[in-house]
């Protein structure tokens, strides 16, 4: 029973329940973008295959002529037994279409954040440690022109030098990993250069400050007056420090690559939950565009709570609070 | 020479904005924009919808400055007619999000208790959506168009400025003049007009600014994704759809359209960096020269 | 007679165009304590950083000589001697405790870390002697706070902690910046015994910077004074204390608060109650990351203030009196108890009544620096109360009003046009006060006030204080944790710990005679009139 009280697990348990009741709002939300629509939905999606028995027949099966409230707990209840309806536009299982595509965009998303934390990682330490001088200004505007440009037109433009213009690389596509991993390699290394790049940028800044933050902290101040070598005082005292707000952004840019990738996703035509969503809306597919809607948000809680732990037991004020 | 330089707040933080040659010349920069955004159709040298084929996919040259597209039509015009809208959408939707945002988050902060919870939950939920994915949820619901696209850009960028709006006015309210003044029965509302609002500006001025840059983005990747302004408005993101096919026999499709968002939102987020510069260290400076002993 | 372990000339410091330590020069002796003690804004912490190479501050140049021990020059060193100097033979002892330990390592590796890199020791060794240090500083139970992490150590058990890192290669010098500053006087005495022990077992020579003559006149042999970066004058310790060549040492001497030095004027014994607090209860719950938990700030508090009298609230930190000030001014509700002001109900008013109980009661706070909203004009702050009161019709009106109130407080009325920053300190603390004042509140609460001033400063305010208090019959909750500083201006007073009132007795009573322990360990850790060599 003491283990029940144990700091860690008391920190977990709170924010496990924090996690839920903002899932219960994002259920709602994406519950209510289809009852949002001004119009008929059904009749929208169905468009110029419009037909009383299609149109009768989608409605029912997408249980749309129940009452709102049973509606929803229905729409609860079976998202948690993970049926999340079918499409509008050709009837395949929601869950199926969006399991078949969440493979892509993880790995789409996680060599994007490797690629991020190799070039931001040491990029932010240094032009903290360098502050004020030449090196720290080429980082800082380096990073400013990296948060700037668009990510579609940095993927065109990447598209156009490596592989139209150079031939080293595919134009688009996929392929799996388990497949043809040379192949997976060579497909993911323009598009994952893409979400990595602007994610770099954008992380190279944060990590930039939490190094200055923690440098001036008093123990820095401390293990210089200990006349510590140099590398002791900037790697055990100065970055050490600086990793656990690192982390927490680590978390929060990988769940936001995980939603910015749409646009990444159709320009490689890579086959992910981003183009899938991309697809969805120009048909009005409204089933698809929640239950990815409520996949991704369901990710990011996930993926953020998981940080939080992690930084339960990394930082010791929490661990033996 | 332990408290600072005798300098009025205000005026030393002009000062300081001006000496850093980044921010001037982002400012100058933007000036332009700015210009560019409200004469677009004055200084357009051709309609935006001239079509002209056989002058299509013509390299840029001294009566067509950035080229034609794949219609013949002038890249410059549709160019700057673009930037226009673009920054039309941005203004409206961050100023949307401004008002509701700030609003929320000042009365979360100040009033604090169930408000603050109820609020806060809220927006968390936001947060707990990716910005372009909620923005493409939004529009899905309503339909693409510029009006959406607004709307859409508005409510996802509404949760940024509660939490900033609140976490510094949970900041100022404990400072002790605030506390001061409610000691002595001063009403709230002299308390936020008077010593609240002031002291939170900053913070707000610095997002507005990279908030703007982002919703340039977020608009020019909506159009790309044909979601957002709508054809036949040029659009820089479309734009840059349309050039797709054509880009390595026609660059200046591409690169125009691209370079404008990127030097625009360039512009907004040095802008940015200079006035928290000059706004939050003057914080920091304040706390340092604090600790008197 | 063997060399000084330091000795410093020339010193000088500038940053940019500014020159903020000139010409200063000082010996410490082996096995001795140099005072070094200034105001703020002096220079000290400048000087001691640059004498021993360890200044960082941008833009620094420093210029002079200081050689240790008589043959390694420290002023202008390569970055590889310092490295080994500091830690090796120059131990540091910062004023924050609560910052200056990292917060992700154990005890026992912020201090094996200089062993490893001085002592050449490996791990376990270093271990060991980790220890010996935590043992020898004090520390209970040191065997498992090795393994502990500074945030779950009090401030004196950190302090003690950073000087076993300082003196953990048995360095020849002891710099120590401030050391008690942020500790509460019973833990400071404490630390300035600890230091004289270590001093004398290890033989170690001693920089104690301090801004306080008092802890100064308890540690020193020598004593520098420091004004405005430079050296006003330098003498023994008992010739500074009792044959002071210069007028600012003099006027240092003299503004120091001193237990038996000063009292109030006299009140009137049969004074009306003013304020009657009884059972005064405070409960709240706090947010930490692993849950609330709930802090009982205030136990059963009862006392009275008498018209035109000062009830002094003593109490260290953590005592609950600043929670007493936020009940009483309506910042902070209470869990029960009641308050009578003249016979209003405090914590029990309602509606428009509220408004004008909060103009009878007025508040000062402690840091001049944020107690007045840095972005209105003086004539402005002082202003509110007047609005909010109705007190003055009309613009004209109030702005006599407000050049009324700054000359009471001894300020030019010029001042209404200023900003915040345009002011020192003590004016600031004085604006604070006007308008405080502006408002003709019947009970003043002055928590802890003059604590961020000068001494200097505050012996003015103090006396400004003690004059408004006779000319206009005002009544005084004065909240503060510096005993001379409550005797000098107190009539009665209530001793807080932990949220409970320890003794409640009339000034003169406590002081002659305390009756309980706590009170006794109080007065007994105040650093007294005379300094030790004295004795």
């Amino acid at each position: 029973m003491a283990v029940l009280t144990h700091p860690i697990i008391r920190f977990i348990a709170r924010r496990l329940l924090y996690s839920l009741v903002v899932l219960l709002g994002v259920l709602i939300v994406v519950f209510a973008l289809v009852h949002l629509v001004p119009g008929d939905p059904v009749r929208i999606a169905l468009g110029t295959r419009y037909t009383p028995e299609a149109y009768n027949a989608l409605r029912s099966a997408s249980g749309l002529d129940r009452p709102i409230v049973e509606q929803f707990f229905g729409y609860i209840g079976s998202a948690l037994t993970g049926d999340l309806g079918v499409s509008f536009r050709n009837g395949d299982p929601v869950t199926v279409t969006l399991l078949q595509r969440l493979p892509a965009t993880v790995s789409l998303g996680v060599a994007g954040i490797l690629i991020a934390l190799v070039i931001a990682l040491p990029a932010g330490i240094w032009s903290a440690l360098r502050e004020g001088r030449v090196s720290d200004a080429i980082v800082r505007i380096t990073s400013q022109f990296g948060v700037s440009i668009p990510d579609f037109w940095l993927g065109i433009l990447l598209i156009a030098l490596f592989a139209t213009t150079l031939g080293w690389l595919p134009t688009s596509g996929y392929r799996p990993l388990f497949g043809d991993p040379a192949g997976w390699l060579r497909h993911i290394v323009l598009p994952s250069l893409t979400v990595g790049l602007v994610a770099a940028a954008i992380m190279t800044r944060y990590v930039r400050s939490a190094v200055l933050e923690v440098a001036s902290m008093g123990y820095v101040r401390t293990a210089r007056s200990k006349g510590l070598p140099p590398r002791v005082v900037t790697f055990r005292h100065t970055v050490r420090n600086a990793l656990i707000p690192v982390l927490t952004i680590t978390g929060i840019q990988l769940a936001t690559i995980l939603g910015g990738v749409i646009v990444v996703e159709v320009v490689f035509a890579w086959p992910g939950l981003g183009r899938l969503v991309y697809n969805a809306v120009a048909a009005r597919d409204y089933p698809v565009i929640q239950g990815a809607v409520l996949l991704i948000a369901t990710l990011f809680l996930i993926i953020n709570l998981v940080v939080d732990v992690l930084y339960a037991v990394v930082d010791p004020r929490i661990r033996l609070a | 020479m332990t408290t600072f330089t005798g300098e009025s707040t205000r005026v030393a933080s002009w000062r300081l904005l001006l000496r850093n040659p980044v921010t001037v010349v982002s400012a100058v920069l933007l000036g332009v924009v700015v210009f560019v955004a409200v004469a677009a159709n004055w200084i357009a040298p051709f309609g935006v919808n001239d079509v002209d084929v056989p002058n299509a996919l013509q390299p840029p040259s001294g009566q067509h400055w950035f080229g034609t597209d794949e219609l013949g039509r002038d890249v410059l015009s549709r160019v700057l007619v673009a930037i226009q809208a673009s920054i039309w959408v941005a203004v409206v939707s961050v100023a949307f999000a401004v008002v509701v945002g700030v609003t929320v988050g000042i009365v979360a902060g100040y009033r604090g208790g169930w408000v603050d919870t109820v609020f806060m939950r809220v927006v968390d939920v936001m947060f707990a959506f990716p910005v372009l994915l909620l923005a493409l949820a939004i529009v899905a619901v309503l339909g693409p168009g510029t009006t959406t696209t607004i709307l859409a850009i508005g409510t996802v960028y509404t949760p940024i400025f509660a939490r900033v709006a609140r976490a510094s006015t949970l900041s100022v309210r404990v400072e002790p003049y605030v506390q001061m003044s409610r000691a002595m029965g001063t009403g709230d509302l002299y308390i936020l007009g008077r010593h609240i609002v002031p002291n939170i500006a900053g913070p707000l001025i610095v997002q507005t600014s990279l908030s703007l840059a982002f919703a340039i983005l977020s608009e020019a990747a909506l159009s790309f994704l044909g979601l957002g302004i709508q054809p036949p408005q040029p659009s820089l993101g479309r734009m840059i759809f349309d050039s797709q096919g054509f880009v390595t026999m026609a660059w200046w499709m591409a690169v125009f359209p691209g370079a404008a968002i990127f030097v625009i939102v360039l512009a907004f987020n040095l802008v940015g960096d200079g006035l928290r510069d000059v706004l939050d260290p003057k914080q920091r400076t304040m706390i340092e020269a604090r600790g008197k002993r | 007679m063997s060399d000084p372990v330091l000795s410093v000339r020339d010193l000088r410091v500038r940053i940019g165009d500014r020159e903020i330590v000139r010409d200063v020069g000082f010996d410490v002796q082996r096995e001795k304590t140099l005072g070094i003690v200034g105001e703020s804004g002096s220079g000290k912490t400048m000087t001691a950083l640059a004498a021993t190479g360890l200044l960082d501050t941008p833009g620094a140049v420093v210029s002079g000589r200081s050689t240790l021990a008589g043959e390694t020059e420290l002023v202008g060193a390569s970055p590889r001697l310092l490295r080994r100097v500091h830690g090796g033979r120059i131990g540091f002892v910062f004023q924050d405790p609560g910052t200056s330990l990292n917060p992700l390592l154990t005890l026992e590796r912020q201090i094996t870390e200089s062993l490893e890199t001085h002592r050449k020791m490996t791990r376990r060794q270093a271990n060991a002697r980790a220890l010996e240090l935590l043992e020898a500083v004090g520390l209970p139970d040191p065997q498992r706070r090795l393994d502990a992490y500074p945030h779950q150590l009090s401030g004196g058990q950190r302090q003690r902690v950073m000087i076993a890192i300082a003196l953990a290669c048995d360095p020849e010098l002891l710099i120590a910046d401030e050391p008690t500053t942020s500790l509460d006087v019973t833990t400071q005495s404490q630390i300035i015994e600890l230091v004289r022990d270590l001093q004398r077992d290890f033989g170690t020579a001693v920089v104690w910077i301090s801004h306080d003559l008092g802890v100064i006149g308890q540690v020193a042999d020598d004593v520098t004074v420091l004004r405005d970066g430079e050296i006003v004058e330098q003498a023994p310790i008992l010739e500074i204390f009792d044959e002071p060549k210069n007028a600012y040492t003099r006027e240092l001497l003299r503004a120091r608060p001193l237990v038996g030095r000063s009292e109030p004027a006299p009140a009137s014994p049969d004074a009306p109650v003013l304020l009657r607090v009884d059972g005064l209860d405070v409960q709240f719950a706090v947010n930490t990351p692993v849950g609330k938990s709930t802090v009982h700030a205030v136990k059963q508090l009862s006392f009275e203030v008498r018209r035109g009298t000062t009830l002094g609230l003593v109490g260290e930190s953590g005592s609950g009196k600043s929670t007493v000030a936020g009940t009483l001014t309506g910042l902070i509700q209470p869990t029960a108890g009641t308050a009578r002001l003249d016979g209003v109900d405090v914590f029990g008013v309602r509606g428009a009544a509220t408004k004008e109980l909060r103009r009878r009661i007025g508040l000062v706070f402690q840091d001049p620096f944020s107690s007045l909203d840095p972005r209105v004009r003086v004539q402005t702050a002082i202003d509110e109360p007047l609005r909010v009161h109705g007190l003055a019709k009309g613009k004209r009106a109030r702005q006599t009003r407000v050049a009324e109130s700054l000359e009471l407080v001894g300020l030019p009325a010029s001042f209404a046009s200023r900003y915040p920053h345009e002011l020192s300190g003590g004016q600031r603390q004085r604006v604070s006060i006007a308008r405080a004042l502006a408002a003709e509140p019947e009970l003043l609460i002055l928590d802890e006030a003059t604590a961020s001033l000068d001494v200097s400063v505050q012996a003015h305010v103090l006396d400004l204080l003690a004059a408004l208090q006779r000319e206009l019959g005002l009544t005084y909750l004065f909240i503060g944790h510096d005993l001379a500083v409550i005797q000098q201006m107190s009539h009665q007073v209530l001793v807080m710990r932990d949220g409970e009132a320890v003794e409640y007795r009339t000034a003169a009573e406590l002081f002659a005679d305390p009756e309980h322990d706590y009170t006794r360990a109080l007065l007994a850790a105040v650093p007294p009139a005379r300094p030790r060599a004295a004795v």
